[in-house]
Formats: structure tokens, sequence, C-alpha cells
């Protein structure tokens, strides 16, 4: 049990997912200006993560591994992504107009979110089961959702403070996510 | 070479009838974001935003086509409104707050045509043929879409004076 | 032990939240300890309709007309709304616009009234035994005589009065705080007039059904203490209770909570707890309207400030301009040189106003002329996050929170923050090391607010006109079409007509001929 805890909190904080690897950035500095919608897009790559984990895992030691086609696995764990997204965008357009209004262009986008595919490659270089694939994808969003409403909280009282022109915008939110990530090296340690 | 256009062709084709079958449960008619905002905007058609219709401008600022500021009888308020509803952000300086106006009929021009409160989308113009017409204070909401149907220029829009309950103190310079 | 009682008295304060408010420099001697001046009636009143909160009132005389002393010049309107009577005798001689004693410098209908010299009242109709008088009647004096509340708010004084008796208060409190550097109206009133007031105060007991009344004086003011203290011995019913000098004291919510203990909510009024509210002015004007069927046509005025050569208390008509009071206390130093802000009411809280040519109203307590070192104005520097403006709010709000969201004109966040529970006090700029206009902030939010309000109120009013519009179009047309169909059925019904009856006629003359043929 407390393997699988340990796997979660590693994968969340430590290895974390976008201030770590680095994957991911794109949604981090486009759906950070709310809380509100940073919390929907990170419920949304949680979801997105979690079963494109599960999915490709299923692929590659199901039909790939068995039959050979290892070449085929970027391109096989794309095309379950994209699917796996598409009926994202489907049930939050129903479930919440709204949220799909806020998300915009960046709900489409999670497709192409490198931290998606990222989670999927990593889980067959580390041969885990599919449980642990599971929690790894989980634990990997979980990491992303928390960095992203992290740095949604930030952002939003940075816009209340008086910025200077030049720094006005993504200068001062890339100052802001680099300190941010200095923070998350704390919980690796200092070995490097 | 044949295996993996198979096993890719399959695999496609699978999630396509999923994803296929999924739609037909989360099927949306239209887009009800269009329809809670037109159900915000004032809905006088007046067409100051230079959409066909209140319908026209709501469709156009869930497109991203126009900004939610584009109402002027909206005003501020809708605006922000619309921004709150859309998650987006809003640049109130684009409004042109240089106070509301309404129309006024110089009485010494009109000539009784009922050009005017034929148009008016809130039936803000009193008036009969050959009677010199008015305007109601209160109903008139300053669209000016009267104001090119006078053939005799005796529409003029006002501005509203400020009185002491519709003051705002201004906004300090900032610190 | 004295440190340990001051520790004791400041953990306590900490711990209760206690430690609100501010204690700037009061500035009220030596303008408390100089006796009343009494201002003969100017050449001149100019009289604002609106002197009190709610509708304004609708005048009642013509222009030309001559009225005695206390008669009706302007009538109540609706229900939130108070008369106005003549100060003194004389003409109508317009109903116009005078600048008003506001900071936006605009301009409000008055009526202007010459004084004849004469002064001389109207009929009163004197009550010797108030007592007996219902408290719905004693409402009805006070309503008729335009008493508002003197402390500054001007609210209708029998519209509360009323509210109170259907509330069934317990308690009334009568704020003679007068928290306000510089003003000492409040503090002149109770040292020469308590006896009076305590009378007033009786009556206002009598009216709401209250049982107690507690009349709080900072003890700033041990003459008035003493003073009040000697005029309510006889009467229980009717407490002194000395309160710490502490800005804002006199708010109605703090006043209440230090003599009661308890907090009016932050929805509420003070009704909703049982209390009631009123000034020691108003209890006096009270007084004269009920006893004496007296209008409150006169009020007390202190005339303050660095740049007032002579600074005192004036009692002056209202209607009065403040460039008269002025020059009656004595004019300025200098001839006015260093002049560097002119303000109607109290420092914190009053009015600025643009010119001396505004009159006094009936909310007016004080005319105050500061030179440019009472004023303190300077440039806002950055927030230093400090808290020393949270720890000033009386309201425990959180003023550095609610400006910077104000500033980006995040109204809705500021809201959140609890905006509307603002008093705008001021203490939240008075403290601030950095000099940020914070109070002005939040003035201009509720404006804001209020002015997205009635925005709103008119997008549904028009939204409410487009769909009538739309209803009689298509009506029009469903009418249009009806009698169009009408019209048509009745020209198919008498071309069908026409047709029989051709037909008939056709066929009658054939059958005639063939009936000849026959014979």
């Amino acid at each position: 049990m407390s393997e699988f805890f340990l796997l979660l909190l590693s994968t969340a904080l430590v290895n974390n997912v976008v201030l770590i690897k680095f994957l991911g950035l794109c949604p981090v500095m486009g759906v950070s200006k709310s809380v509100d919608s940073a919390l929907g897009m990170g419920l949304a790559t949680t979801f997105v993560i979690t079963l494109a984990a599960g999915a490709s895992w299923m692929l590659d030691n199901w039909l790939l591994t068995p039959f050979g086609m290892g070449y085929l696995r970027i391109l096989s764990f794309i095309l379950v992504i994209a699917s796996v997204v598409q009926f994202t965008e489907m049930f939050i357009k129903k479930a919440s107009p709204g949220l799909y209004q806020s998300l915009g262009i960046y709900l489409p986008l999670i497709t192409t979110n490198c931290a998606v595919l990222g989670v999927a490659l990593l889980n067959v270089e580390q041969k885990f089961s599919l449980f642990k694939s599971l929690l790894y994808g989980f634990g990997s969003a979980l990491g992303f959702t928390l960095v992203l409403l992290i740095f949604a909280g930030l952002r939003e009282r940075v816009a209340l403070s008086r910025v200077p022109a030049a720094f006005a915008g993504a200068p001062i939110a890339f100052v802001t996510i680099s300190l941010l990530a200095l923070a998350f090296m704390g919980f690796s340690g200092l070995n490097v | 070479m044949i295996a993996a256009v198979l096993s890719l062709t399959l695999l496609g084709a699978a999630l396509g009838i999923i994803l296929g079958i999924a739609n037909k449960f989360l099927q949306v008619e239209g887009n009800p974001v269009v329809d809670e905002l037109i159900a915000m905007m004032p809905g006088s058609n007046c067409g100051q935003c230079g959409f066909p219709g209140c319908s026209g401008a709501a469709t156009a600022i869930v497109d991203g086509s126009a900004p939610p500021t584009c109402c002027p009888p909206g005003g501020k308020a809708l605006a922000v409104a619309i921004a709150a509803k859309l998650g987006l952000a809003v640049d109130l300086s684009a409004i042109a707050d240089d106070g509301p106006k309404i129309a006024v009929i110089a009485e010494e021009l009109c000539i009784g045509c009922c050009r005017c409160s034929k148009v008016c989308p809130t039936d803000a113009i009193l008036g009969a043929a050959k009677q010199i017409h008015n305007v109601f204070r209160e109903a008139c909401t300053g669209c000016s879409s009267c104001i090119e149907k006078c053939p005799t220029e005796a529409l003029v829009m006002r501005p509203v004076p400020v009185t002491l309950q519709h003051w705002v103190m201004p906004k300090p310079l900032a610190a | 032990m004295g440190f340990m009682n001051r520790f004791k008295h400041f953990l306590g304060d900490q711990l209760l939240g206690n430690n609100w408010g501010v204690h700037p420099d009061d500035h009220k001697r030596p303008a408390a300890d100089a006796p009343v001046r009494v201002m003969p009636v100017p050449a001149r009143l100019y009289l604002p309709l609106q002197q009190h909160l709610g509708g304004a009132a609708r005048p009642t005389v013509l222009v030309g007309q001559k009225v005695s002393k206390g008669e009706l010049l302007a009538e109540a309107t609706g229900m939130v709304s108070a008369p106005l009577h003549a100060p003194t005798s004389g003409t109508v001689v317009a109903v116009t616009e005078v600048t008003a004693p506001h900071p936006s410098g605009l301009s409000l209908p008055a009526i202007i009234l010459e004084a004849d010299g004469a002064d001389e009242w109207c009929e009163l109709t004197a009550c010797a035994d108030p007592f007996a008088l219902t408290p719905a009647d004693i409402g009805r004096r006070v309503a008729a005589a335009g008493v508002v509340g003197l402390g500054g708010a001007a609210f209708p004084s029998a519209v509360k009065l009323g509210g109170a008796l259907r509330a069934e208060v317990t308690t009334l409190v009568i704020n003679g705080g007068e928290c306000e550097p510089y003003l000492s109206c409040d503090d002149r009133l109770m040292r020469d007039a308590a006896a009076g007031i305590v009378d007033g105060i009786r009556l206002m007991l009598h009216a709401t059904g209250a049982r107690v009344a507690l009349v709080g004086i900072e003890d700033n003011k041990p003459e008035a203490i003493a003073a009040m203290q000697a005029a309510a011995a006889e009467f229980a019913a009717v407490q002194v209770r000395p309160v710490p000098a502490r800005y804002p004291m006199g708010s109605e919510k703090q006043l209440i909570q230090v003599l009661t203990g308890i907090e009016v909510p932050a929805d509420g009024r003070p009704a909703d707890i049982g209390v009631i509210v009123h000034n020691v002015a108003t209890a006096l004007a009270v007084r004269a309207a009920v006893r004496e069927g007296k209008p409150l046509i006169s009020r007390l005025v202190t005339v303050n400030g660095n740049c007032v050569a002579a600074p005192g208390n004036v009692e002056v008509r209202i209607g009065t301009l403040a460039e008269e009071v002025i020059a009656f206390a004595g004019g300025l130093k200098g001839d006015g040189l260093g002049l560097a802000r002119r303000i109607m009411g109290g420092p914190m809280m009053g009015m600025q106003i643009p010119h001396w040519r505004v009159p006094v109203v009936k909310g007016s307590s004080g005319i105050l002329a500061l030179d440019a070192a009472e004023v303190a104005a300077a440039e806002p520097d950055p927030c230093i996050r400090c808290g020393s403006c949270v720890k000033a709010c009386p309201m425990g709000l959180l003023p550095l929170e609610m400006s910077a969201r104000i500033r980006n004109e995040a109204y809705g966040e500021a809201i959140d923050y609890g905006l509307k529970d603002c008093i705008a006090c001021g203490c939240c700029a008075y403290v601030c090391p950095s000099k940020i206009p914070l109070v002005q902030y939040f003035v201009h939010a509720k404006g804001e607010l209020a002015a997205q309000d009635r925005a709103k109120l008119r997008g549904e009013a028009t939204k409410k006109l487009a769909l009538q519009r739309q209803e009689r179009l298509d009506r029009e047309a469903r009418e249009k079409a009806e009698a169009a169909a009408k019209r048509k059925a009745e020209r198919e019904a008498a071309a069908a007509a026409k047709a029989a009856a051709e037909a008939a006629a056709s066929a009658a003359p054939a059958a005639a001929a063939t009936v000849g043929e026959g014979v």
C-alpha cells in the first residue's frame, strides 16, 4: 500500500510533470488566468491523462508488443489520446457549456499536450503494471493540476499589483513560474 | 507494412465508432451559451453593435469575433456579466463612456411624419401624423436609430445631465 | 500593577478585535469652550429642497409670496422625505438652483427667501402635555416639523421613530459621541441645553416604546458628561454612559456595540437587534417640534480650522451661506491666503466644497477652513501590505485587498471582501503610511456599483419595452390579417350573393320566356 502511496506522491510532487519534467507548459501558461478555469482545465487533463495512460498500456501490452509493432507506438498512442480528448470535449460541452467556452482552444489542444503522450510513453519505458500505470497517470495529472492551480492563484494576485509596463502580462508570468519551479525543486533536494 | 497500415486503420475505425456512439448520447442542440447570452442582452435589436439584432451580437461574442463590450446600451454592466460568463478578460476602457444620451425632438422642426416612431425599438416616441412628436425620457435607450430617419433633423442626441443622485465619485488616480 | 493592567487591556483588545479605529488629534478646543454666538438672520436664505435622505420636498409656495417664520415652504413627498419651513419671515424671490454641499459641486433645486427683518413666527400649535399624546401623534408632529438626523446623515427622524415603534425596539441609543475631530456643536449643545435634550430623549422613548435610553458621550467631553448626568439624574430610563474617545465611536454600529455589547448584523439594521440611534441635537429638535410645534429652522454649526480667525460654535438659520457664517464668526486669517480645503461637516466624513457660497443645510455640523498642514495632501506610494488599515477598520474589513480589486475594476470581488459593509469612515486612509486614498476607492466603487445596478434595471426595462413592442407589432399584423380575411370573406359572400342573384335574375326571364312561349 505504502508503495502505491509513495508512487502517487513522487509523481505528483517530486517528479512533477510540469516543473521538473517540463512537460505540458502550454496549458499552464495559457489557462492560468483564473483559478476557476484552471481547475476545469486541471480536471479535464486529469481525466485525459489517467484514461490515456490506461488505454495506451492496454494497447501496448496486448497489441503492439505481442505483434512486434513497437515502432507504431507513438502513432497509435496519439490516436488513442486524440479520441479520449474528443470524448472529453463532447462531455464538457454537454455538461458545462460555460467551462467549454472559457477553456476555448486549450481544450482540443490537450491532444497535443506533451504531458499526456509523455506519461503514456514513460509508462511503457518503466514497464509498469496496468494498475501502476493508472496510478502513475493519475499522480502526474494531480501534479499538473496542482501546479496549474497554484500558478493561477499567483497570477490572480499578480494581476492586482502594479507591474512595471515592460513586465506586464507574459514576462511577469514567466518570472513567477520560474520561482515556482525553484520551489518544487526543493522536493527532490538540491543534490544536483 | 501491410500489418502496420491494417492495424492502425482498424484501431482508427474502432475508436471512430466509439466516438460516433458517444456523440449520439452527448449531442448538444444549438449553442446553449449563445442562448444564455441572448437572454442577457437588452433585446431591443437596436443594431448599434453592427450585428443583425441581439442574437447576432451574442453569436459573434461567443465566436470571439466581437468583444464583450460591443453592446453600447448594455454598457459596462453587461460587458462585465458577459465576460464573467465566458471567462474572458474584458477591457472596460474600450467602452466609450461619455455618459448616457437620449434622443430629444426640437418641436419647432418636427413635421409629424411618424418615421422616427416606427423605427424606435422601445416605442419611446409618441406621435401621430401631423402632430409634434415627443420622446419618453424614461423609455429612450439612446440607440439613436431614429436620428437618421428624421427628414428635418429635428431629432438630436443629448447627454443626460448628471444629478446628485447619479454622480459617481471619480476613481482615484493609480497609486 | 499598572503595567499588568495595561498588558491585560492590550491583550483583551487584541483578542476581542476591539482595537479598531484611530485617535486623530481632535482639535476640538478652543472652539468647544467658546460660548455659542447667535448669528442674525442674513438678507437672503438659500434653501435646497433636498436636505435629507429620500425624496426631495415639493414647493408649496409661489415666487413673490410672503411667508412668516416657520411657515411650510415645501412638503414631503413619498415614504421617506421631510418638509421644509421658512427659517425667517420674508418673501420667496426665486425657486432656482444653488450649489449643493457635495464634493461633486453640482447644483440642486432650492427656494431663495429674502428676509424682511421682522422675523415673525407663524401661528404655532404648542402642546402642554406631550406625554399624553400617542406615539403616532408624536411621530406626526416630528414629521410635520421637518426634523431630520442632525448628526450628518439627515435621515428623516419621524420615519426612524415610526420604524422603531413597528420593530418594537427596546433600547434608544443617543449619540453624543461626536467623534469627528474639529466638531464641537453637539458638545456645546449638551453643555448648554442638557435639560432640553433629556426632555427630548424622554419624548423619543415615549414615541418608540423603548424602555431605556443610553446616552453615549466620548470621555474627551467631561463638561458635557457632567451636564447631561445632572440633567438626567432624576430619570432612571435615561442613562449617560461615557465611552472612550476614539474615531469612529459616533458611528451607529460602533456606538451600539460599545454601549449594548450587541453587534449589528452585516446586512441588518439596528432595529433588527431592538436598538435605534438618534443624535443629541435631533433630540432637542424633537422636543421643540413636539412641545412648541416649532419646525427645524436653525442649528448649531462649528466653525473651525487653522484658517479661521475665531473658531467657535454659531447658531445659524438653515439656508445661510457658509461665506456669511464665516464672516460672522470673524472671517479667515489673512483673508484666507493659506486656505487649502473647504469642508462642510467633519474632516473625516464631511463634504469638500468647491467654494464658500454653499448654504448650511439641516445636516451641516461644521464649516471647516483647513490649511495645508492640516490637509497633509501627499502623492500616494505603493501599498507595502503593512496591515495598518486592517487594524484600523472598525468594520473588520480588509481595505488593502478591496482597494486593489477596485483599482482593477473587479468590483464583484470587492463585494466578496465586504465592500457593502464599509461605512466610509476614512480610518484606513488616515492610517495608511503610503497615503493611499483607500476610502475614496470605496466611495467610488459604491457609486459605480449603484450606477451598474441602475443600468441593469434600465436594461430590464428596455427588454420589457422591446418585448411589448414586438407583441404590439404581432397583434397589429394579426388584426390586419384578420380584417383582410374578413373583408375578403365579405367580398366573396357579396360576390356569391350577387352571382346567385344574377343567376336567379337570368333564370327568371328565361322561365318567363318559356312560360310565354308556352302560352
